[in-house]
Order: structure tokens, then C-alpha cells, then sequence
């Protein structure tokens, strides 16, 4: 009685051993399946651009789409030059370049070298907060606050205008690249900054000229990952730059941008398989292959120029 | 005479610390200053017209009447769907990468896929939900098929937060696992997920937030904005939050302003307790660790 409980035991014991077992083996093949699903939606993305914007290609020549000027595809007699969107979309960039690297640059060295513990453990929850605001929250605001107040210093403001989205942009992208920067300065060890410190320097010394140099490359790829954040925002600027293409570069005008375009347009009634249609995947194509560039130089400029302290 | 030159040095040196500091503290607060006026401009605009009609009515051409029902359901549809797929796909895919793959070319390449997917803009994901789930499987402008972009969408973030919580579990704990006889998949069940869980909860939560928060993608896969009847099925057309508010702000009636911000005000008001919830994970599993 008692032997053939100790042996049921065992044989239970054996089971789920071999049930696990078998699962030791199965599992890594499912697993690796469900890893694919990432490749899939790589090679997904690269295919449905190709094909959609090869439609397009068709009908209008890809000289005419990089180098015309006029962008009017919905017109009678379109036009379908796309460097009226790249040049809004490259305004939105410079604004928000402006007013986020130096703010973002200045804050990741004021986490990283000067804040008191305290006060770091209470400012990084608040821009943790800022990163995580919906961009469309972000043109809400460009629309009711910051236009307002740019209209009434500059009267003559367009309601959308490149400004304010251009602004409100810069102010999204800021937590991004404060905190890739400062992640890059806190790799940098502190037997380099007491160095510098016995030689008498000042804090500023020490920032600028001794961790910022060895920072360099993981800042410099925080910039380029926040402008290419930028390039590829969308909401705000659909909200609140307009909807016009031009070559004007007046940031107090509607503009339009790559991104805006694809909304715009896919809110509206192009009969599907339209050439107009297929616009959206031509300025898709174009708009992925300048953010994956970016994040590609990115990704090399860090590995690259990585200075290693081991 | 050098004495006093190496003071004043001294003193010019001190002194324009002194004003990067400043200048560095202040490029600092720019953010939280940015974030408070933020806030405070739609707590003004929004706060008046939140009430318990605007969470209970739909959609309406009357801003006095107009609620915010249908998105919020719009939203919970889509995340019932969005939110357990992407952490199944996204959990299994980071064990896969952490526990099981070999340093071969092949893993390298889904790492580095992983990272540049990270990076694409969310429009782009929009254009893939709209050829692939819309058109070629066929599930139409339905909460389905913006569930399904969505899940590709946060899928780089889970996958890399969890990633980062496995790493984080020492090889000791999964060494005396081994000693104990246990196999691979033994350890990864009953030893590295457990340890890893709040971690990988943090992260998932944020990422759902960031799903929450999403509008560009949703608009291409073609989310109306327009709704009266809440979803009922997943093959029904919907609308989600963020996208009723662009609707509401998009207006040019200055009353759909205020309905606008009544809407981001509930929308704030989900994401800000979403990430309480994370914050909370992550420092009660913290402090046992």
C-alpha cells in the first residue's frame, strides 16, 4: 500500500518531469516564432511602402517628386513635388531645435553634475511626466496658449503657423533628450571628475571640459534621436501649423508637414488605389527612410565613438 | 601684483560657475514651468464643462451636449485587446531574446530591428495597419484593426523594458535553480519571470499608456470621429479619446475649446493614474529587492 503510493509519486514526479521536459524543448521554438513577429512587422513596413509608392511611382516620375516645388495633389491639375512638405517639416525641426537642445543639454548637465540628490529625485519624476503628456494634449495647448501669446506680440500671426507648433515640438522633445544626455554624462566615472576636482577646477570646468567631451557621442545621438522624434511628430503639428504647403520659410504662416499630409489625407475621401490615394504611402516612404537614417546615424555615432573607461 | 591676478582669476572662474549654474538650474525648471502652464491652461478652459453628462453622453453637433462615452468605451475596447496581445508578444519575445538565443548573427539582427522599430515614426504604423489589417485581412475600419496596429505599435517598448527587468535578476538565483535540477524552461517559469513580473509590469503599463495616449495612427487606420453608438463587437467602427478630442479641438467654435479640454482633462486624469500604478509597482518590488 505504501509502496505503490511512494510509486505513484514517483511516477507523477516523472510525468510532470517529462512534461517539462518536452516543454524545455518546445518552448524556445514557440518563443523564437513569437520573436518573429518583430521581423514580420519590419519587413511588413519595407514591403507595403514599396508596393504602395511603386503604384505611385508609376504615374508621376521620382525626379518630379524630389524636385518639384508645388504640392497640390487634390487640385485639377495636381502637382507633386514633395519639398513643400520637407521644407515645413525641416521648419517644425529648426524651431523645436532651437528651443530643445540648449534646454535639454542644460538640464541633463544640471541632473547630472550639479542637482542635489533631493532636488533630482524630485525634478526627474516631473519631466518623466512631460515625456509621457499625449502629443495631442501638446497641440491642444500650441493652439490655445501659445498661439495666443504669439499672435499678440506679432499681430500679423496666421492662426497656424510654424511658430507655435515648431515651439511646442522643441518642449515635447526636451525630457527625451535631457535624459538620454545625462544617461550618457552618468556613464561617465567620477575617478575623471575627482581628477579634475583636485586639480582645483570649478563645477563648470569639470562639466564642460571634462564630462561633456566624454559624453560627446551619447549626446550628440540624443540630439539626432530628438529631432528625428521631430521630424516624425505628428499631432501637434496637424493641430496647430495648418495645412498649406509652401516654400515661403515664414514661420508666422501655415505650413505644412510630411506627417500632418498623411493624416489630412487619410481622414479625406480619396477613392482608394487613386494615384492621390498613393501619395500617402510616397510621402510615408520618404518620411521613414529620413527617420530610420537618422536613427541608423545615431545608433553609429554612440557605438562608434564610444569611449569605453574599463 | 600675481597674487592678486590669480585671485581675480580665481574669483572670474567662481563667479561664472556661478552663472551656468544658474543658467543650467533654470533650462531645468523651463520643463516643470512648461508642464504647470500646461495644466493650469486646461484645468481653466476644461474644468467648468467637466460633469457627469460629459462622461455619460456621446458624441454631439451641440457642445453643451456633447460627451465623451463612445471614446472612453472606444478606448477600453481597444485596450482589451491591445493590452494583454502586446504583453504576451512582447514577454516572449524578451525571454526568447535574454534566456534562450544564442549571440548569433540572426539575434542580433532582431535586436537591432527591435531598436530601429522603436524608432519609426507612429504615423508609419498607421500606413501599416491601414494596408495590412483594413485592406488585406480585411477587418475594416473596426476596433480590431486599430487594436492589432497599436499592438505592433508598443511591442519595441515592452519587448526592451522587459528585456531590462530580466537582465536585471542575478545569475546566482538562476544558477541554484540549475543545482536543483531544474531545466531551462523550469527556471525561466517558477525563478526569472516571478523576480522579473514587477519589472516587466512597469514597463507594459507605461507602454499601454502610451497606446492610451496615441491619436496619428488611429486617425489612418481610419477611427472615426464621428460616433453616436458604442462599439458592440470587435468588427464595429469606434473612436478613441485622444481622437474625439482632436475632432473637438479641430472645430472652430470656441465652446468645443472647453469640450476639448474637458476630454484631455479625463484623458490626463487615466494616464496619470496608469503611471501612479507603474511608479507604485516599482517601488514597493524595489525596496524588497
Amino acid at each position: 500500500m505504501k509502496q505503490s503510493k511512494q510509486d505513484k509519486e514517483r511516477n507523477s514526479f516523472m510525468q510532470r518531469k517529462k512534461g517539462f521536459n518536452s516543454l524545455d524543448r518546445l518552448m524556445p521554438i514557440i518563443l523564437a516564432i513569437i520573436a518573429g513577429i518583430s521581423v514580420l512587422t519590419t519587413i511588413g513596413i519595407v514591403v507595403i511602402l514599396i508596393t504602395e509608392s511603386a503604384g505611385f511611382f508609376q504615374a508621376v516620375s521620382i525626379v518630379e517628386f524630389l524636385t518639384g516645388t508645388e504640392w497640390t495633389p487634390l487640385f485639377a491639375d495636381p502637382k507633386f513635388g514633395i519639398l513643400p512638405l520637407i521644407m515645413g517639416t525641416f521648419m517644425i525641426t529648426l524651431v523645436a531645435s532651437i528651443v530643445a537642445l540648449p534646454i535639454g543639454f542644460g538640464s541633463a548637465i544640471y541632473l547630472s553634475e550639479y542637482a542635489p540628490k533631493k532636488v533630482r529625485n524630485f525634478l526627474k519624476p516631473i519631466l518623466e511626466i512631460l515625456a509621457g503628456i499625449p502629443t495631442i494634449v501638446y497641440g491642444f495647448f500650441a493652439l490655445t496658449f501659445i498661439t495666443p501669446i504669439i499672435k499678440l506680440m506679432i499681430p500679423q500671426t496666421d492662426l497656424f503657423n510654424a511658430l507655435s507648433a515648431g515651439i511646442v515640438v522643441g518642449i515635447m522633445i526636451i525630457p527625451m533628450i535631457s535624459s538620454l544626455s545625462e544617461d550618457a554624462m552618468n556613464a561617465v566615472p567620477n575617478s575623471l571628475r575627482y581628477v579634475a576636482y583636485a586639480m582645483g577646477s570649478t563645477k563648470l570646468e569639470v562639466a564642460l571640459k571634462v564630462v561633456v567631451p566624454a559624453a560627446f557621442s551619447g549626446i550628440v545621438a540624443s540630439f539626432v534621436l530628438g529631432l528625428s522624434r521631430a521630424i516624425g511628430e505628428t499631432m501637434i503639428v496637424t493641430l496647430a501649423a495648418g495645412a498649406l504647403p509652401n516654400m515661403d520659410f515664414d514661420f508666422l504662416k501655415s505650413i505644412q508637414t510630411m506627417t500632418a499630409y498623411i493624416v489630412t489625407t487619410s481622414q479625406g475621401d480619396t477613392a482608394y488605389g487613386s494615384v492621390e490615394y498613393r501619395t500617402i504611402y510616397a510621402v510615408g516612404i520618404t518620411l521613414f527612410v529620413i527617420t530610420l537614417l537618422m536613427n541608423i546615424f545615431a545608433g553609429y555615432i554612440s557605438r562608434k565613438f564610444r569611449e569605453e573607461y574599463e | 601684483m600675481k597674487q592678486l591676478d590669480a585671485e581675480r582669476q580665481m574669483k572670474r572662474r567662481k563667479r561664472k560657475n556661478t552663472i551656468f549654474h544658474v543658467l543650467f538650474l533654470s533650462s531645468t525648471l523651463f520643463g516643470v514651468v512648461a508642464l504647470g502652464m500646461l495644466l493650469i491652461q486646461i484645468l481653466s478652459d476644461g474644468l467648468g464643462w467637466l460633469n457627469w453628462d460629459f462622461l455619460t453622453n456621446n458624441a454631439s453637433r451641440k457642445a453643451e451636449r456633447s460627451g465623451i462615452k463612445a471614446a472612453i468605451a472606444g478606448t477600453l475596447w481597444m485596450m482589451s485587446i491591445t493590452a494583454p496581445l502586446s504583453f504576451i508578444i512582447g514577454v516572449s519575445t524578451a525571454i526568447y531574446l535574454e534566456e534562450y538565443a544564442k549571440k548569433n548573427w540572426f539575434n542580433r539582427f532582431i535586436q537591432t530591428n527591435i531598436a530601429n522599430l522603436a524608432g519609426v515614426p507612429s504615423i508609419v504604423y498607421g500606413l501599416l495597419g491601414l494596408t495590412i489589417f483594413v485592406r488585406v485581412f480585411g477587418f475594416g475600419k473596426s476596433v480590431l484593426a486599430g487594436s492589432l496596429t497599436m499592438t505592433l505599435l508598443i511591442l519595441p517598448i515592452i519587448i526592451v523594458a522587459s528585456q531590462e527587468a530580466i537582465k536585471a535578476i542575478p545569475v546566482t538565483q538562476r544558477n541554484a535553480s540549475f543545482a536543483l535540477g531544474a531545466n531551462r524552461w523550469q527556471t525561466i517559469i517558477r525563478v526569472v519571470l516571478p523576480s522579473a513580473l514587477p519589472g516587466i509590469l512597469t514597463g507594459s503599463i507605461l507602454s499601454f499608456s502610451r497606446a492610451v495616449g496615441e491619436t496619428a495612427p488611429l486617425i489612418v487606420v481610419g477611427a472615426v470621429a464621428y460616433i453616436t453608438t458604442l462599439p458592440s463587437g470587435v468588427f464595429d467602427k469606434f473612436t478613441v479619446m485622444p481622437i474625439q478630442i482632436y475632432t473637438w479641438a479641430n472645430l472652430p467654435q470656441e465652446e468645443f475649446h472647453h469640450v476639448a479640454a474637458a476630454g484631455i482633462i479625463v484623458l490626463l486624469f487615466m494616464l496619470l493614474s496608469m503611471n501612479a500604478i507603474a511608479i507604485f509597482l516599482r517601488n514597493k518590488y524595489q525596496k524588497k529587492n
